[in-house]
C-alpha cells in the first residue's frame, strides 16, 4: 500500500503555556516545510471545540491521513484527539502526538530560543513518526459466561455465592472432599466467639442448596488454558477427567499453618501449634483437664526467625484461645509472651482487654531475645526474658502453644504455573497492585482472595471474596472484552522458535506453537498488553511492537540527530 | 539542535518516567534544553540496536527512563531493560565509547523534582564528556553485534544463568556472568569488526595490522564466519587467501 502521505500539523498555543514561550508561529511555518506535510496551523487552544473543528475540517479539506498535534501531553490528551480523528474518518491510530508544553515550554521557561529550536525538533520528529504509522483495530472477543472458584473455604464459598447471586453459572472447585477449608478444623471464632462449626454449616447450606453453584470435590487442576472470556481449566475429578469452559477464574486456595519441627522443642504434645489446641478444644477438652500452666509463645517462626512476616491473625488468635481457657477454667494459669501485640480496631481491643479481665498474663519480649522452651525430666520451662523488667522469668509449663504464622500450601506454586500468574517473595499470590488493585492479577480475567494472598482473618477474607466476585463479574455482564490495539506480532518467516520472548512476557501473551513450518511464536491479541519486551528481546528481532516498531522508535531518534536538510 | 550544542535522547517508558517528566513541566522544574525524548510504553522495549543506532547518528547521551524495581507497570519490563542497558554499555565500551554516556535511571511518576535533576546533572555530565568521538566502523560493528542472537540470549537469560543455572545445573557467581559476558561481548564485536573490514577482499594478516588484533584471533574469528557462510575465499595470492565477505541481499 503506497498511498501519497498527506501529513496535517497542528500546532497548540494552550494560551500563554506554549505561546509565552515558544515562537509558535515560527514553528508552524518550520512543520510546513517538512517532507509529507500539507498543512499545518495553529490553535490558541487546540483542545478547545474549536481546535478539534478545525482538525476535523482540516483532514476533509486537506485530505489528511496522518495528524499530528504538538501541545500537552499524551498522558491526559491523546484519547482527545484521537477520538477526533475518528469522527472525521481517521484510523484513530494515524495520530501522532508531540509533547511540546509539559516537556519543553515549561521546562525551559528562560531559554525562548532553545525551546523553540527543541519545539521545531519534536515537531520533526513526531511527523516522521507519523509517516510510519499505521492503522490499527482493537480486537473484542467473547466471553463464556460462568466462573471457576479454585478452592472452597469461606473466602472461595462467598465469592461463588456472590457470582450465582448475580445470575452466573459457578464451577467451585475443591481438592478435599469437604467444603470448608481452615474453618473445618476450629473451635470458636474471634471475635463473636461462636462455633466455627455452625458458623460454616449454614454456608455449606447456602452454597450446596445454589442452583447455579456446581460443586467439584475431590477435584484437582491439572492444566489450564486461554485468555480473559475463554478460558479452559482441566480437572482431575475423582479419577475422572473433565473439561470446563468458564470466562474468569478466582483463586482461593488458602493457606496452611506453619510447621515448627525443631523449634521451641515442639513435638505436637506438650508443645503444640494453636491449630493443634483448637482441634483439642473442639474434641471437648475445653477444660484442658489436668494442665495448671498454659505459655504461649508468638511470632514463633514469624518475623525473621524463619518467615520474614508477620502473620496478623495469631495475635487476636492467642487472645481468644487464651480467653476461652481461662473462662471455662479460671483455676488455669494462661501466659502470651508476645514480642508486639496487634490488636487493631476497637472491636479487637475490647476484646483484648477483656481478655485481660479474664486474667490472661501478658509478657513482652524483645524479637532479639525470644523466649527458650527448655524441656527436662518431662518438665517444660519457658524462658521468657520480660523485655520492661530486663530479667529473665522462668515459667513453669504443662503446655506450650506456639503460635506460627500461616504459609502457602506446597502445590500453590504448580497452580501458579498453571495460570501463568506470579507468586510474591513470601510466596503467597501476588496481586496486581496493592492499592489500586488488590484482588486482582495482572492477568486479565484472573482474581484471587483470601489466606491464598497472604494471613488475613475470616472478616477480611470475606471482604476479599465479594472484592473478587464483583471484579470477575465485569466481563461477564458485559459478554465480551475489548483488548488493546496496539500489540505485538511475530513475523513467523523470521522465528525460530526459541522461546525467549514466551520467557519475558509477564501475560503469557507470546507463545511457541508447532505451525507447518515448524516451532513458532505466536501473539494471542487479546493476551498482550503492549509492553514490547519480546521485541526487543527477540534474538532474530522477529517481533514487530505495534505502534512503537523498530523502524519508527528509529526515524525518531535519526531525525532528532540530523538537522542538515533543515536550515530555516 | 544547533552545532556544538550536545545533544541527548531519552527514551522513557510512559507510565513512570514519562509521567514524571509531565510532572517536571506542570511544577515548572527548569533543566538544560538538550534532550529529545521518545515515549515507550516500558523501558523494556527499548532494544540495545536502537540504542547504538542512536549513538552512531550522533547522539552525545542516551537517556533511558524507567519504573523503580517493582513498580513496571508490565512487572518485569524494567528489570529486562537493566540487562539490556548492561549490554549497550559494554558494546561501547568496545567501540571506545564512554559507557557513562548511556544512563540508565528509575523515575516515577511522583518525581518530578527528581527528573529535573537527573536531567541537569546527566547534561552536565555529558557536556563535560564533550561531543561523541568514535570511528564509524567501530559503532556499525557494535551495532551489528547487538542484534546478534548469542549476545540477545545473554542479555536476556542472565537472570535464569544466575538462579537457575545452565542445563547442567551449574549456577553461575555474578563475577563469572560478569566474565562470561565480557568475553562474549568482545568476541562477537571482534567478529562483526572483521566482518565489516571484509567489505573489501583482505588476508588474515592485513585484517590483524588494520584492527590490531592477534592474527591467530583473526583466523580463528575468520574460521567462524566461514562457517556461518558469512564470507568467503575471495583468492589465493602468493599461497595466502584473501576474504571477502558475502553480500546480503537488502542488507545494510
Ligand atoms: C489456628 C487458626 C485460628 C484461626 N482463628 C480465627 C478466628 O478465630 N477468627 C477469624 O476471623 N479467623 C481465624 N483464622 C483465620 C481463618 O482461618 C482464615 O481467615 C480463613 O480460613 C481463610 O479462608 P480461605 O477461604 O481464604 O482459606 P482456607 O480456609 O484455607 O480454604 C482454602 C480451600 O482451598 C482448598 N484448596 C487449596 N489448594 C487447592 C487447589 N490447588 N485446588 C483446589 N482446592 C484447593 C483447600 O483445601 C481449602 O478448602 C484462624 C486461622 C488459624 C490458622
Ligand atoms: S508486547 Fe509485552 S505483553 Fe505483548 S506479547 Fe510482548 S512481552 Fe507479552
Ligand atoms: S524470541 Fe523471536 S525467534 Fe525466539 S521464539 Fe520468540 S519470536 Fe521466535
Amino acid at each position: 500500500m503506497t498511498e501519497e502521505l498527506r501529513i496535517g500539523v497542528f500546532i497548540c498555543h494552550c494560551g500563554i503555556n506554549i505561546g509565552g514561550v515558544v515562537d509558535v508561529p515560527a514553528v508552524v511555518e518550520y512543520a510546513s516545510t517538512l517532507e509529507n506535510v500539507v498543512h499545518a496551523e495553529r490553535n490558541l487552544y487546540t483542545c478547545s471545540s474549536d481546535g478539534l473543528e478545525s482538525i476535523k475540517s482540516a483532514i476533509n479539506e486537506y485530505e489528511l491521513n496522518r495528524v499530528v498535534v504538538a501541545s500537552c501531553t499524551p498522558r491526559t490528551h491523546e484519547p482527545l484527539f484521537r477520538a477526533t480523528c475518528e469522527e472525521a474518518g481517521l484510523n484513530r491510530y494515524l495520530f501522532e502526538f508531540v509533547n511540546i508544553r509539559d516537556q519543553c515550554s515549561w521546562v525551559h521557561m528562560h531559554e525562548l530560543e532553545k525551546a523553540t529550536e527543541k519545539a521545531k525538533d519534536l515537531v520533526r520528529m513526531g511527523v516522521a513518526k507519523a509517516a510510519l504509522l499505521e492503522p490499527l483495530e482493537e480486537l473484542t472477543s467473547e466471553v463464556t459466561p460462568s466462573a471457576v472458584v479454585i478452592g472452597a473455604g469461606i473466602s472461595g464459598m462467598t465469592a461463588a455465592l456472590s457470582i450465582a447471586k448475580n445470575g452466573f453459572h459457578v464451577h467451585l472447585i475443591e481438592k478435599k472432599r469437604e467444603m470448608g477449608g481452615m474453618l473445618r478444623r476450629l473451635y470458636k471464632l474471634y471475635p463473636t466467639e461462636e462455633l466455627a462449626a455452625e458458623f460454616l454449616e449454614q454456608r455449606i447450606k447456602a452454597v450446596e442448596e445454589h442452583e447455579r453453584v456446581e460443586l467439584h470435590l475431590s477435584a484437582s487442576i491439572k492444566a489450564v488454558e486461554g485468555y480473559v472470556g475463554k478460558f479452559k481449566v482441566i480437572l482431575d475429578e475423582n479419577g475422572a477427567e473433565k473439561s470446563i469452559d468458564t470466562g474468569v477464574i478466582i483463586v482461593a486456595t488458602g493457606a496452611k499453618e506453619f510447621e515448627p519441627e525443631g523449634l521451641y522443642e515442639y513435638d505436637g504434645e506438650k508443645v503444640i501449634t494453636q491449630l493443634q489446641l483448637e482441634e483439642k478444644l473442639k474434641r471437648g477438652d475445653s477444660k484442658l483437664d489436668g494442665i495448671e500452666n498454659v505459655v504461649m509463645i508468638q511470632c514463633a517462626g514469624a518475623r525473621g526467625e524463619v518467615v520474614g512476616y508477620c502473620s496478623k491473625i495469631c495475635c487476636m488468635n492467642a487472645i481468644k484461645n487464651a480467653k476461652l481457657i481461662k473462662e471455662a477454667n479460671p483455676d488455669i494459669n494462661v501466659f502470651i509472651a508476645h514480642n508486639e501485640l496487634q490488636a487493631y480496631g476497637e472491636e479487637y481491643e475490647l476484646y483484648y482487654r477483656d481478655a485481660k479481665k479474664a486474667g490472661v498474663r501478658f509478657l513482652r519480649f524483645p524479637l532479639e531475645r525470644r523466649p527458650k522452651v527448655i524441656k527436662s525430666e518431662g518438665k517444660l520451662v519457658v524462658d521468657v526474658f520480660h523485655e520492661r523488667l530486663q530479667m529473665n522469668i522462668p515459667l513453669e509449663a504443662d503446655l506450650v502453644v506456639l503460635s506460627v504464622p500461616l504459609v502457602q500450601n506446597p502445590d500453590a506454586e504448580k497452580l501458579s504455573k498453571m495460570l501463568k500468574v506470579p507468586l510474591g517473595q513470601d510466596k503467597f499470590f501476588f496481586e496486581a497492585h496493592v492499592k489500586l488493585r488488590p484482588v486482582d492479577f495482572a492477568t486479565d480475567g484472573i482474581f484471587l482472595c483470601g489466606t491464598a494472598q497472604g494471613p488475613k482473618d475470616i472478616e477480611e477474607s470475606i471482604s476479599q471474596g465479594y472484592a473478587a466476585a464483583s471484579r470477575a463479574t465485569i466481563p461477564l455482564a458485559k459478554g465480551y472484552v475489548s483488548s488493546e490495539a496496539i500489540i505485538s506480532s511475530v513475523d513467523e518467516a523470521i522465528c525460530v522458535g526459541c522461546g525467549i520472548c514466551e520467557s519475558v512476557c509477564p501475560y503469557g501473551a507470546v507463545e511457541v506453537v508447532e505451525t507447518e513450518e515448524g516451532r513458532r511464536a505466536k501473539v494471542t491479541g487479546v493476551k498482550c498488553k503492549g509492553c514490547g519486551t519480546c521485541g526487543s528481546s527477540c534474538i532474530k528481532r522477529a517481533i514487530k511492537m505495534h505502534h512503537f516498531t523498530d523502524e519508527q522508535l528509529i526515524a525518531q531518534e535519526r531525525t532528532a540527530l540530523v538537522t542538515e536538510e533543515v536550515v530555516s | 539542535m544547533k552545532e556544538g550544542e550536545v545533544k541527548i535522547i531519552g527514551f522513557l517508558c510512559n507510565w513512570c518516567c514519562y509521567a514524571g517528566a509531565d510532572l517536571a513541566g506542570v511544577s515548572r522544574f527548569q533543566y538544560p534544553p538538550n534532550i529529545r525524548i521518545i515515549r515507550v510504553m516500558c523501558s523494556g522495549r527499548v532494544d540495545p540496536v536502537i540504542i547504538l543506532d542512536t549513538f552512531l547518528w550522533g547522539a552525545d547521551g542516551v537517556f533511558i527512563g524507567g519504573c523503580h524495581p517493582g513498580d513496571c507497570h508490565y512487572m518485569q519490563g524494567n528489570y529486562y531493560a537493566e540487562k539490556k542497558i548492561e549490554m549497550a554499555k559494554r558494546l561501547l565500551k568496545e567501540a571506545g565509547v564512554e559507557p557513562e554516556r548511556l544512563r540508565l535511571e528509575w523515575v516515577s511518576a511522583s518525581e518530578g523534582e527528581r527528573f529535573a535533576g537527573v536531567m541537569r546533572e546527566f547534561t552536565e555530565e555529558i557536556k563535560e564528556l564533550g561531543k561523541i568521538k568514535f570511528e564509524k566502523d567501530e559503532m556499525e560493528a557494535a551495532c551489528i553485534a547487538a542484534a546478534d542472537y548469542r549476545l540477545r540470549i545473554l542479555a536476556t537469560k542472565e537472570k535464569e544463568l544466575l538462579e537457575e543455572g545452565n542445563k547442567y545445573g551449574e549456577v553461575f557467581t555474578r563475577h563469572e556472568m560478569n566474565r562470561l559476558l565480557d568475553d562474549m561481548v568482545r568476541e562477537e564485536y571482534e567478529a562483526k569488526k572483521i566482518l565489516l573490514k571484509l567489505k573489501k577482499p583482505k588476508s588474515v594478516k592485513e585484517i590483524a595490522a588494520e584492527l590490531n588484533l592477534k592474527p591467530n584471533v583473526v583466523f580463528r574469528h575468520i574460521m567462524d564466519l566461514r562457517r556461518y557462510e558469512l564470507i568467503e575465499v575471495h583468492e589465493i595470492r602468493d599461497n595466502t587467501p584473501t576474504y571477502v565477505a558475502k553480500v546480503e541481499e537488502g542488507g545494510e
